[in-house]
């Protein structure tokens, strides 16, 4: 069985590393290859890049970035951010992407999975839920959180799966920028009900959130983005401390 | 001349990066003469194997493969494609390797996931592939079918039971990792596979 993956997640905007809370304040945190390749010797298991481009120019910029990513990256990365075709995960995939996630496009359009996942494998396709706890049930969440839909996170999970995606990123929205952990139990529910790894996004706050989700929550990769960018905690360092816990990661 | 065997299955953009890492000179091609003067044949692959195959036939590659007698790596699918039977899609495959591919049963209470995704130590090294590679360093792997461990294993690996990470028979190589994702590691296989 392979190790816990930790997955630095970075943001790229016209062709521009940024991370904010919840999208607000973004800070320029440098160049997104140079900053994949500091991650990969740190210990990085993958990178996860994620436009959040709202120009044409922009998404132009970030498929020339993927290119360079490929060139320059010798472990897996995965890309997202306004995927709503098979035409542009083709694009993405020709650039050089190892994966590709999509969220709210696959919500609107469910067979949008089963298109890409029938094409390209799915090993690809990674779903990304976002969700939020309303009355008790974790209801899933479009564009960032903003669209509240009527699907629910455990059963639209069991379709993504269904569908033929190859991992689900699941980010509760009531904990995604707190830094104060993550809902653990839901997560151990999410895994238990899923044949097909689950990664662990938003709410990571310091290296016992994340054995914590990577244990109880038995998720089986974390992705975090604050914590890294600006140097709070390095990966080497953090895998130490997730080793000298139990878990199992690859130092 | 490296030949990267083209046969329609899946992205092979990384494996060309990594080469060009390396300083290696390849090609992208299908055609017969180009691979039988290739100094080392890649068969790289991702996606579904009985397809793979289907592809290899068509291409009418199986019979120019099986005469090299220079290196050939297969990756991934590319390595199921090299032994005896897939159970995937119930397809015979080239029959270099003696080993009959199967498919990953999950076991959710273990937490063992199919696909087997990430990052495994390899183990039992025995080959030049693997020279200055360390048992229990780390490579990535993606796939629902694996090799059962056989006379022609050359590591080992365990999802959660031994399977064949690696096999070889005479000039041929195959491995069920990525060695082009697989970091530093990774590029020290292809290296080494490059100077055999």
């Amino acid at each position: 069985m392979p190790a816990k993956r930790i997955i630095p997640c970075l943001d790229v905007k016209e062709g521009r590393t940024v991370k904010g809370i919840h999208f607000e304040g973004l800070a320029d945190v440098g160049d997104p290859v140079e900053l994949g390749i500091r991650y990969a010797d740190e210990g990085a298991d993958e990178l996860v890049y994620l436009d959040i481009s709202a120009s044409r120019e922009g998404r132009n910029t970030f498929t020339s970035l993927v290119s360079r990513i490929a060139e320059n990256i010798n472990i897996p990365f995965t890309v997202g951010g306004g995927i709503s075709s098979v035409e542009d995960a083709a694009r993405l995939l020709e650039a050089g992407a190892d994966k590709i996630t999509v969220n709210s496009a696959a919500v609107a359009d469910p067979e949008l999975i089963t298109r890409i996942s029938s094409r390209y494998g799915r090993q690809f396709v990674v779903v990304a839920i976002d969700a939020r706890l309303i009355d008790g049930r974790r209801m899933v969440t479009t564009h960032g959180g903003s669209r509240l839909t009527d699907r629910e996170l455990f059963t639209w999970a069991k379709e993504v799966e269904e569908r033929g995606a190859g991992e689900i990123m699941f980010t509760s929205m009531d904990h995604d920028g707190t830094r104060k952990g993550y809902p653990c139990s839901t997560f151990a529910r999410l895994c238990d009900s899923l044949s097909i790894p689950v990664i662990a996004s938003g709410g990571a706050g310091s290296a016992q959130d994340i054995a914590e989700v990577l244990s109880v929550g038995k998720a089986d990769a974390a992705l975090a983005a604050s914590i890294f960018h600006y140097g709070e905690i390095t990966i080497n360092k953090l895998k130490r401390e997730l080793v000298d816990k139990g878990i199992y990661v690859r130092i | 001349m490296i030949a990267v065997i083209d046969y329609k299955m899946g992205n092979i953009r990384s494996l060309g990066h990594a080469l060009q890492r390396l300083g290696a000179e390849w090609r992208l091609t299908a055609d017969t003469d180009e691979i039988a003067k290739a100094s080392h044949v890649i068969l790289p692959g991702v996606g579904n194997a009985a397809e793979a195959m289907a592809n290899l036939d068509r291409l009418r590659l199986p019979a120019t493969i099986l005469k090299i007698r220079r290196p050939v790596l297969g990756i991934c699918v590319g390595m199921q494609v090299m032994c005896r039977h897939t159970e995937e899609g119930d397809a015979h495959c080239m029959g270099i390797f003696d080993a009959k591919v199967r498919r990953f049963r999950e076991i959710p209470e273990r937490g063992i996931k199919v696909p087997n995704m990430g990052w495994s130590p390899l183990g039992n090294m025995e080959s030049k592939l693997f020279n200055d590679i360390r048992s229990g360093e780390y490579v990535y792997f993606v796939h629902s079918y694996y090799a059962p461990t056989c006379p022609d294993t050359i590591a080992t690996s365990r999802h959660p039971e031994l399977f064949s990470a690696a096999l070889k028979y005479e000039n041929f190589f195959g491995c069920q990792f990525h060695p082009e994702k697989s970091g530093e590691v990774g590029e020290r296989i292809l290296e080494n596979f490059l100077k055999i």
